[in-house]
């Protein structure tokens, strides 16, 4: 059906509201934060012109410094934590295991909870005094996990990974039950063994799955904001301060709200990077060609 | 849905599964055991054990502390949001579907982009725009914006579902002579409502338990949120755990029983937009 035929259907206008809604609170602040990397502004007064000022203090901030090393370092370590384990299990429920279905209902619970809930649970739970590790009797397990700053990244790592593994698992699963059996019959058929079926049946066939999920979490991990903040609030030190959580201190702390949203653009400009990959490999761009075609 | 994928046991799933299992099941356990132990045993019994003198006390300490009204805060931003959102979105979505000319394309465009901006990038210009507009530390300032962040996917999986409507259902109704709006109450939405459920459902847990508007668009205990509270009660209950790990129990029973209930709106709704 061609445009010029096609004059019927909903008006431009029913999409307004959304529009809208969308266009002032999300869209115009991406202008918004590129406008205020320019000003100083201390979040009540006057908004004021600064040119590059904010660029060179966000650029000779030593917490900055470290918070972009530090996103980094926690995307790079938090992937390789959660892509195996989300795959290993969202492959495994997806089997015809009888108890798949219990066990794939109690996975998803982590995902019910609020970061600030799970935060809590772990800082309780991880209490050097009266956490878990006193109770098991192992002197190594009640140590200061959340004092000491190069535990308290590894434990960051764990509890993001606690809460976001779930997610992944889910997706993994949908994948990998899109798999005909008859490949795997096949394969069998050929005396394939479950190893060999794993690296050249199931790996290559959820090729875009491991790139769906793996674009998410990377983009995620920009966005690591709540659980951290209230687990260790960006401490001992900061040794946990990654870019959101520098960026909500140096503005809505430290008043510096231009050097923030320099912070921000830089969150931003990651984030529509990937996500420009994301569209490109995962076919948004496939559903866009079929909608010409409709 | 439930292929036959493979049927041998596979050694290496089933035993990080239920490795796995441990993990997730320690943590909720040890939270119920502890928001059940009275304060005087917390310093003193194993954290693990079984408490002996289970109590509801702490949940009574929870409750005396303006619990019930940060739930409702939470029930009406959480409730305005969903709502606000489906109705907007599937307007929206039935013009990039259905719509005229190529402005719907370019909302879905739009849309795709709005995906990846993190919350965290908007919120200084967002906290400036709800001061500017006399909005902060109201209920309001947490809706629009929560709106706003939760359109995007909405749209995303509306659209992928009203894409598979057959065109002729349309043409014959306004052959009959309905129009636009008639068939956007009679056909779109009913024939939407599963994924209308899936995506409310999942943009309701997102909302429920969102934490950085709330920490920064508001302020007293008037228009407190959960998530906002169980930080605050950090603060107040300091040495006071099993009341902590209480609200946090009293926090997520909602979620829980959304989950029971609607548990395959909710998966599917999480996977719609990313699994394929």
């Amino acid at each position: 059906m061609t445009r010029a035929v096609r004059a019927t259907g909903p008006s431009g206008w029913f999409a307004a509201p959304a529009v809208l809604l969308f266009g002032v609170f999300a869209i115009v602040p991406l202008f918004g934060v590129a406008a205020l990397s320019f000003a100083h502004w201390d979040g009540l007064g006057p908004i004021s012109w600064a040119g590059l000022d904010n660029y060179r203090a966000a650029a000779a901030d030593p917490d900055t410094r470290t918070a972009v090393w530090l996103t980094a370092k926690l995307t790079v370590v938090s992937v390789l934590f959660q892509a195996p384990v989300s795959l290993l299990l969202g492959v495994f429920l997806a089997g015809r295991q009888r108890y798949r279905a219990v066990l794939g209902a109690l996975f998803f619970l982590p995902l019910l909870f609020s970061s600030a809930a799970v935060a809590l649970t772990f800082v309780a739970l991880l209490d050097p005094n009266f956490g878990a590790g006193t109770a098991l009797g192992i002197p190594a397990l009640s140590r200061d996990w959340l004092g000491d700053p190069q535990l308290a990244f590894y434990v960051v790592v764990f509890v993001i990974g606690w809460s976001f593994i779930p997610f992944h698992t889910l997706i993994y699963q949908a994948g990998a039950r899109q798999i005909p059996a008859e490949i795997y019959e096949a394969s069998r058929m050929d005396g394939a063994g479950a190893v060999a079926q794993f690296f050249r049946i199931t790996l290559p066939l959820l090729k875009y799955t491991i790139v769906t999920s793996t674009t998410l979490m990377t983009v995620g991990s920009l966005t690591y904001f709540d659980l951290i903040f209230v687990l260790t609030g960006g401490g001992p030190g900061n040794a946990t301060r990654v870019l959101p959580l520098d960026m909500y201190l140096t503005g809505f702390r430290s008043y510096e709200m231009g050097q923030a949203s320099v912070i921000a653009l830089v969150l931003v400009v990651v984030g529509l990077v990937i996500a420009l990959g994301l569209n490109r490999i995962t076919g948004a761009s496939r559903m866009e060609s079929e909608m010409e075609g409709s | 849905m439930s292929r036959v994928v493979r049927n041998r046991p596979n050694v290496a799933g089933a035993l990080a599964g239920w490795i796995w299992l441990a993990v997730i099941i320690g943590p909720i356990y040890y939270i119920l055991v502890t928001s059940l132990r009275p304060q005087a045993d917390y310093f003193g019994e194993s954290p693990l054990s079984w408490p002996s003198h289970p109590t509801l006390a702490a949940y009574g300490r929870v409750l005396d502390n303006g619990f019930a009204g940060f739930f409702l805060n939470s029930v009406t931003v959480t409730a305005a949001t969903v709502a606000l959102t489906l109705a907007v979105s599937i307007m929206a979505a039935y013009v990039i579907t259905h719509g005229r000319g190529r402005f719907g394309r370019e909302v879905f465009r739009l849309a795709l982009l709005g995906i990846a901006i993190p919350i965290q990038a908007a919120i200084i210009p967002v906290y400036y725009l709800i001061v500017q507009l006399g909005l902060y530390d109201s209920l309001a300032a947490l809706i629009l914006p929560s709106v706003a962040f939760a359109i995007p996917i909405t749209l995303l999986i509306l659209t992928n579902f009203l894409r598979d409507v057959p065109r002729s259902l349309f043409e014959s109704m306004r052959l009959d002579g309905a129009g636009e709006w008639t068939i956007l109450l009679r056909l779109v939405l009913p024939m939407s409502r599963p994924a209308l459920a899936a995506v409310g459902v999942y943009n309701a847990l997102q909302v429920w338990n969102g934490f950085l508007f709330p920490l920064v668009l508001t302020q007293s205990a008037d228009t407190r949120v959960l998530p906002l509270s169980l930080w605050s009660f950090k603060g107040e209950f300091a040495i006071d755990v099993p009341a902590v790990l209480a609200a946090v129990v009293l926090s997520v029973l909602p979620m829980l029983a959304a989950y029971v209930l609607t548990r395959r709106q909710l998966v599917s709704g999480m996977t719609a937009g990313f699994g394929r």
